[in-house]
């Protein structure tokens, strides 16, 4: 099993660690998830603690999508939040009373039915805001084929402006008498996710929303491995490492970049989609630039390329983000008799936190295997390694 | 001569003409050149003799500023690299360029991209047919590298890992795994001692008549080029000054000048 393997590989802190025994590793992801979904049982929502996992495992999908870019194909992405916006701008035209002369709906319970708009199963939206995303990947990509390096994180980061100052001024844009985003102001509000049709999840009970994050964590995880141990991921890994010798095996360059960007922008707009419904607005000021480098922070920090590494970095920093800067540690300047208050001070700490990774540990929390190996040496023969199996 | 004699004749490679021109320097100059199936031919030249850009324009990496390149009587002039690769055209480079951080098996396997048919779709959900390819994939690779002489320890091991010579062999076991009729080797004795030299002269006799190949060499080591070729071109400033047999052509004088400089 191919998730199996890779648990053993990856799960190892150190790496001159004995061998792992062979059940150790299922047994280890089987725990892990088991813990993962029973957690909000012993939180009240009051906590706040649902909430910020909540939303931590929302952007743990959004990494691992960018991860399939920047981290597999070493194509760097300082855009990523387009696939949030566009992701979140399906929820709000798909499932929401935004168009109210409309008249729509489509799996939805007898309740919504009875409202003016578009209302379709948040399944559906998914879809939908998974192969706009595919395609807006496509159209980012094409502009970067011909460029390397830095100049497709410019080229990235314009198209991320764009997008954020097309949801800003959307509402000036009409088709019709129909605005096409509602800028500042947001749309609001949105359909609560229901899988079957029934009455949607609301805010007075978060935790099906935590555990429909976690089963898209899960469904991407498993994507994100089956993918990397896959003709294509090693097509991409070759990019990453030389691409005139990757084009000179058979890889065509072209193809092989594109569907790296629509692969990491749909599961990007997978998660835009979550968020928008979760969150119950879609507004411009949720689409600030920082948001990529936020994302993008993750990836870094856990280990770029390695599925598990991005994991680890996605939870820790949305949750040095959303609890233990805003919540925990806010009041601790004041308590030296300093006037301010450590959430202004967020992006200061990441940026130091990221500075320090960097000194210490490059190569990240939990690296990929293949940097680690090549970090150490000579390990590669005697390890229990993953291997492509049929 | 015409291309189609020339085809006809059995050349499994013709480039007609071909000229390649970078702003103001003209790095290859009018060169008409063929390989014919199951031969080895080298080329040869002193440095910044065009010969790399000359590679470069077969395998694809460049456009020819003119001229035509023909393989196996299709017209690949302006066709992209991995589609040369897929029509049977692989090479290894000067400066050794595995991916470095894949293994000696996954670097073959990425060999055999464009005989692979998976899709995002299939990587992900891994139906039987794709089962099947990964694992013929997975064999072939191993089957290359034990043919290249790497040791079966070693498959597993990180490319940038292994030896010099290992390296060498990894390379050839990744252009031999995408299925060529045609070999380009750039250089494959740089850095090798007279012994390795000499197991590689026999490797290549090995590969035109146990895989039925037709091997292009760029060589410096002459005793390599002499030993194994069955023809030489000389380029020199972008221009072929002789072609022949190797003994022809090293008695020739304008290719003792290009090497040593005018004499008197």
């Amino acid at each position: 099993m191919a998730v199996a393997t890779d648990k053993a590989a990856q799960g190892r802190f150190g790496i001159r660690r004995p061998a792992l025994p062979p059940w150790f590793s299922p047994a280890a992801a089987a725990v892990c998830v088991l813990v993962a979904a029973v957690l909000p049982l012993f939180f009240q929502q009051a906590s706040g603690f649902i909430d910020d996992s909540t939303l931590a495992l929302a952007y743990t999908v959004m990494a691992l999508g960018l991860n399939v870019v920047v981290g597999f194909a070493g194509l760097l992405d300082l855009g990523y939040l387009a696939f949030f916006a566009i992701g979140a701008l399906c929820t709000g035209w798909f499932s929401s009373g935004f168009y109210g002369n409309a008249n729509v709906h489509v799996g939805v319970s007898k309740f919504q039915q009875s409202l003016p708009g578009i209302h379709l199963n948040w399944l559906l939206v998914v879809v939908i805001a998974m192969l706009f995303c595919a395609l807006a990947g496509v159209i980012i990509g094409m502009p970067t084929l011909r460029l390397r390096g830095d100049y497709i994180a410019i080229v990235t980061l314009a198209f991320g402006e764009i997008i954020r100052v097309f949801v800003t001024n959307g509402d000036e844009l009409k088709i019709g008498s129909n605005p096409l985003t509602a800028g500042r102001a947001g749309i609001s509000p949105i359909d609560g996710i229901s899988f079957t049709g029934g009455q949607p999840f609301n805010q007075l009970d978060l935790r099906p929303w935590y555990w429909t994050a976690l089963g898209m964590v899960l469904i991407v995880l498993f994507c994100n491995i089956r993918l990397r141990d896959s003709r294509l991921g090693r097509a991409w890994i070759a990019i990453r490492e030389d691409e005139v010798a990757a084009a000179s095996m058979g890889v065509p360059l072209v193809k092989t970049k594109l569907l790296s960007y629509a692969t990491g922008a749909a599961f990007g707009g997978a998660a835009g989609a979550f968020l928008g419904a979760y969150l119950n607005t879609v507004n411009a000021d949720q689409f600030a630039f920082s948001f990529s480098i936020f994302i993008l922070a993750m990836i870094i920090l856990g280990g770029l390329g390695s599925i598990w590494g991005v994991v680890v970095g996605a939870v820790v920093l949305s949750f040095i983000n959303y609890r233990l800067i805003p919540d925990t540690l806010n009041g601790l300047p004041g308590t030296f008799g300093l006037d301010f208050e450590l959430a202004q001070l967020s992006f200061g700490i990441f940026g130091f936190l990221l500075v320090i990774m960097m000194v210490l540990r490059p190569q990240g929390l939990l690296p990929e295997r293949r940097r680690e190996m090549e970090l150490e040496e000579h390990i590669g023969a005697d390890e229990q390694f993953v291997q492509v199996q049929a | 001569m015409s291309d189609q004699a020339q085809a006809a004749n059995g050349n499994i490679l013709v480039a007609d003409r071909v000229s390649k021109i970078f702003g103001g320097l003209v790095a290859v100059n009018d060169v008409s050149f063929a390989i014919p199936r199951r031969s080895i031919v080298s080329i040869i030249g002193p440095n910044g003799a065009g010969k790399t850009t000359f590679f470069n324009m077969l395998t694809g990496l460049y456009k020819p500023s003119t001229g035509r390149i023909l393989f196996d009587n299709k017209d690949v002039t302006r066709a992209r690299p991995d589609l040369i690769t897929k029509a049977g055209v692989a090479r290894t480079f000067q400066n050794i360029r595995l991916f470095a951080t894949m293994t000696a098996l996954e670097n073959v396997m990425v060999g055999q991209h464009s005989r692979m048919k998976a899709g995002i779709f299939g990587s992900i959900f891994r139906p039987p047919p794709v089962r099947k390819e990964e694992a013929r994939v997975t064999e072939h690779a191993r089957e290359m590298l034990k043919f290249v002489g790497l040791r079966e320890r070693q498959f597993e091991q990180l490319a940038i890992n292994l030896s010099y010579g290992d390296q060498r062999r990894v390379e050839i076991a990744r252009a031999l795994a995408s299925g060529p009729s045609l070999l380009l080797l750039d250089e494959p004795t740089a850095g090798m001692n007279p012994q390795e030299s000499a197991q590689l002269t026999d490797f290549m006799n090995r590969l035109r008549d146990e895989l039925e190949l037709s091997l292009l060499l760029i060589e410096h080591d002459m005793k390599v080029v002499m030993g194994v070729s069955e023809r030489v071109t000389v380029l020199d400033h972008g221009e072929k000054i002789a072609e022949g047999e190797p003994q022809a052509v090293r008695a020739n004088p304008a290719v003792v000048e290009a090497y040593l400089g005018k004499q008197g």
